[in-house]
């Protein structure tokens, strides 16, 4: 009875996802005093993709890669709960998923590197090749701030870490850990492909990167997974340090103001290279990790 | 021909002697075919409706007329609430701006984008020179009339047309696109041979395939 | 600029003279001590950059201009050289040990006029034009709109108004001379 709840949560995800970008994206143009997109423009532009009648490919690992891609935001989403306290909605969630989720935030990168290396295009080699050095400085910190965590619970459930932070806002780890969270939040601000920090994917950089030549499908997959991706990921924030959703509108509510933080940093601030973000990373945001471990 | 693009027999690191040639290697020499459409009536309708409201405009400024792209992106006219944006790749990319006169030198790089890009994909000519030379009629190095090289779906007059007159194209041109009459790739495939015949005519140092994808 | 040709016409025959401006002028040299000219500029007299080098066909006189402009930074000062080549067979002594990029403008006139700098690096590839076939397109004894006409097919249609009587026509219409 587990999965058709799970396929809803992916319904609902994925909507979610498409409709919360589009307007984050649409914030982010009235910022430049812009009107922005359309916020059903995220489904027709997937619409578009999967309609092109043409496309080509360069071997099997090509076809692999958006599935990677796709296959590590879904399994993200679907072995961490969505809803504290719903059956329904608990989604595959088991005594050990915490590791589970870690793995499966960088599974989707490694895909991606597969696939765009076996595009052959240099500009995929070199997009690929920064996304994985500022990939793997970022999500250091979110591994150590994890770690705290799980070490402060004394579990590496994410159900029980949640159901620890119940009972009051102050009971979050927010509140009970503020340095883990610090270092896990300038983690996120890294993950999320927004300034300072999408030099890999930005379009005016060395041509958009590592899905260079990705087109049609394979390109609406990776549309796909990059509206299900950050919300998921959210999802694992959410119930590590902020408590967790009770509810759907709380859910909702929860990941568009955490994704708004990635969102206001980034119509503020210009974007990094590669190598200032990593310096960014292992200056500010690994020394907090470190020191959230030390003292748990 | 560049010399590094001739068939040559070269030598490994290993000792073997093995036989090059660059263009059958690097390229895929299968030519375009025609992409009826494929669904019923009704699906077609919707798909040609989300290919009308998702224009991706490949980011290649051929002539002078691509600085009459940047203010489209800017708060004054902002295509991107029409569904219209700018992608860096062909790949991508359905919808080739030929931004001004076109050079020969130009040209040979357009065509292969434009081959690059999967289909339907859509032209539009814009300024004076892409319709019958322009100012440039009588230029040694740019051609005249771009729909013998390319099926233009739209042209947009003007020297040069303001960003106004590009949105207004933009919009004639969905009007096309739902339509279901802008199948500008089709066209191609159909009238390849014609299209070649045509390009090679004004490119006399022809060093790629004939068909890049 | 005065003092500068009254003591380069000391070590070299030097011909007519120009002074535009204050900190511009030319002079006319002959082609055979231009480079040893050259690098007495570049050396002793301060003359360290090449801002351009292009030419000039005088097709009635049967002879290409070569212009070599000098630029003194720490004077301010441009100084442009004028050499005379025939324009058949048109060849010239390369200057690029003298700067690089002299390499490049050599290049474009190997193209662009048919002149020919013995040496040069590169000399031979395409600059601009890409497999061009025709006389170089630059000279002047070369018909640019025939060339047009003969290669890139024409939309009919086209026609040509002379504007400024076109625009008395549109504004004053049949009313003449206002």
């Amino acid at each position: 009875m587990r999965i058709p709840w799970a396929l809803l949560t992916l319904f609902i995800v994925i909507n979610y996802g498409l409709l919360m970008t589009a307007l984050v994206q649409k914030i982010g143009a009235r910022v430049g005093r812009r009107h922005g997109i359309p916020i059903w423009q995220n489904y027709i532009d997937m619409l578009k993709n999967y309609a092109l009648r043409t496309s080509i490919t360069h071997g099997v690992m090509f076809y692999l890669g958006p599935v990677f891609r796709l296959s590590g935001g879904v399994g993200l989403l679907l072995f961490v709960p969505s809803i504290y306290g719903s059956e329904m909605f608990a989604n595959f969630s088991f005594a050990g998923d915490l590791i589970l989720a870690l793995y499966f935030v960088f599974f989707g990168t490694l895909g991606m590197a597969l696939g765009a290396a076996e595009s052959g295009h240099p500009y995929s080699a070199i997009g690929i090749t920064r996304g994985l050095s500022q990939m793997t400085a970022a999500e250091l910190p979110f591994a150590l701030a994890v770690f705290a965590v799980a070490l402060q619970y004394q579990t590496l459930s994410v159900t029980e870490i949640v159901a620890a932070q119940q009972g009051g806002v102050l009971h979050w780890t927010l509140f009970t850990n503020p340095l883990a969270v610090a270092a896990a939040m300038m983690s996120f601000l890294g993950s999320m492909m927004r300034p300072p920090f999408d030099v890999v994917l930005a379009p005016q950089e060395i041509p958009i990167g590592p899905p260079t030549e990705y087109h049609s499908s394979f390109l609406a997959m990776m549309q796909t997974n990059r509206a299900l991706f950050p919300v998921a990921k959210i999802v694992v924030y959410m119930n590590l340090f902020f408590g967790g959703a009770g509810s759907w509108p709380e859910f909702f509510l929860k990941v568009f103001l955490i994704y708004m933080v990635s969102a206001f940093v980034g119509v503020v601030f210009p974007r990094f290279r590669v190598e200032q973000s990593i310096r960014w990373f292992l200056i500010w945001a690994v020394p907090l990790g470190i020191l959230a471990v030390v003292l748990v | 021909m560049k010399e590094e693009l001739l068939k040559r027999i070269v030598k490994t690191p290993d000792g073997q002697e093995i036989e090059i040639d660059p263009l059958r290697d690097y390229y895929c020499e299968a030519g375009p075919t025609v992409q009826p459409p494929a669904y019923t009536a009704i699906i077609e309708k919707l798909f040609n409706w989300a290919r009308s409201e998702s224009l991706w405009i490949l980011g290649f400024g051929t002539g002078c007329g691509a600085i009459e792209m940047r203010p489209l992106m800017t708060p004054r006219f902002d295509a991107y609430r029409y569904g219209i944006q700018w992608r860096p790749t062909p790949r991508q990319s359905n919808l080739f701006v030929i931004s001004g006169y076109l050079s020969v030198k130009t040209l040979k790089r357009v065509i292969r984008s434009y081959e690059q890009m999967q289909g339907p994909k859509y032209v539009v000519g814009l300024g004076s020179c892409t319709i019958n030379g322009g100012m440039y009629w009588d230029s040694y190095n740019t051609i005249k009339r771009l729909d013998d090289y390319l099926p233009v779906d739209v042209y947009i007059a003007g020297c040069m047309p303001r960003p106004e007159a590009l949105l207004a194209g933009f919009e004639e041109l969905k009007k096309i696109i739902r339509a279901g009459k802008a199948e500008g790739a089709n066209q191609y495939a159909a009238n390849f041979d014609w299209y070649k015949a045509n390009q090679k005519s004004v490119i006399h140092d022809w060093d790629m395939p004939d068909y890049n994808w | 600029m005065q003092q500068l040709y009254d003591t380069l016409s000391q070590r070299f025959s030097l011909g007519e003279f120009t002074r535009q401006r204050a900190d511009l002028a030319f002079i006319t040299v002959g082609a055979v001590r231009l480079h040893a000219l050259l690098r007495h500029l570049r050396d002793q007299e301060g003359f360290t950059h090449l801002v351009l080098l292009t030419a000039v066909d005088w097709l009635e006189d049967g002879q290409f201009q070569l212009t070599y402009l000098l630029n003194n930074r720490a004077k301010c000062q441009d100084l442009g050289l004028r050499v005379m080549i025939a324009r058949d067979n048109a060849s010239m002594e390369s200057i690029h040990d003298l700067w690089a990029a002299a390499a490049t403008y050599q290049r474009e006139l190997r193209e662009m006029f048919g002149i020919d700098f013995p040496g040069s690096p590169r000399l031979m590839d395409d600059f601009i034009l890409e497999g061009w076939n025709a006389a170089p397109p630059y000279r002047r004894d070369f018909d640019t709109l025939e060339y047009a006409r003969a290669t890139y097919r024409e939309r009919p249609g086209r026609e040509t108004r002379d504007p400024a009587a076109h625009m008395k026509q549109q504004l004053y219409g049949d009313k003449g001379d206002v």
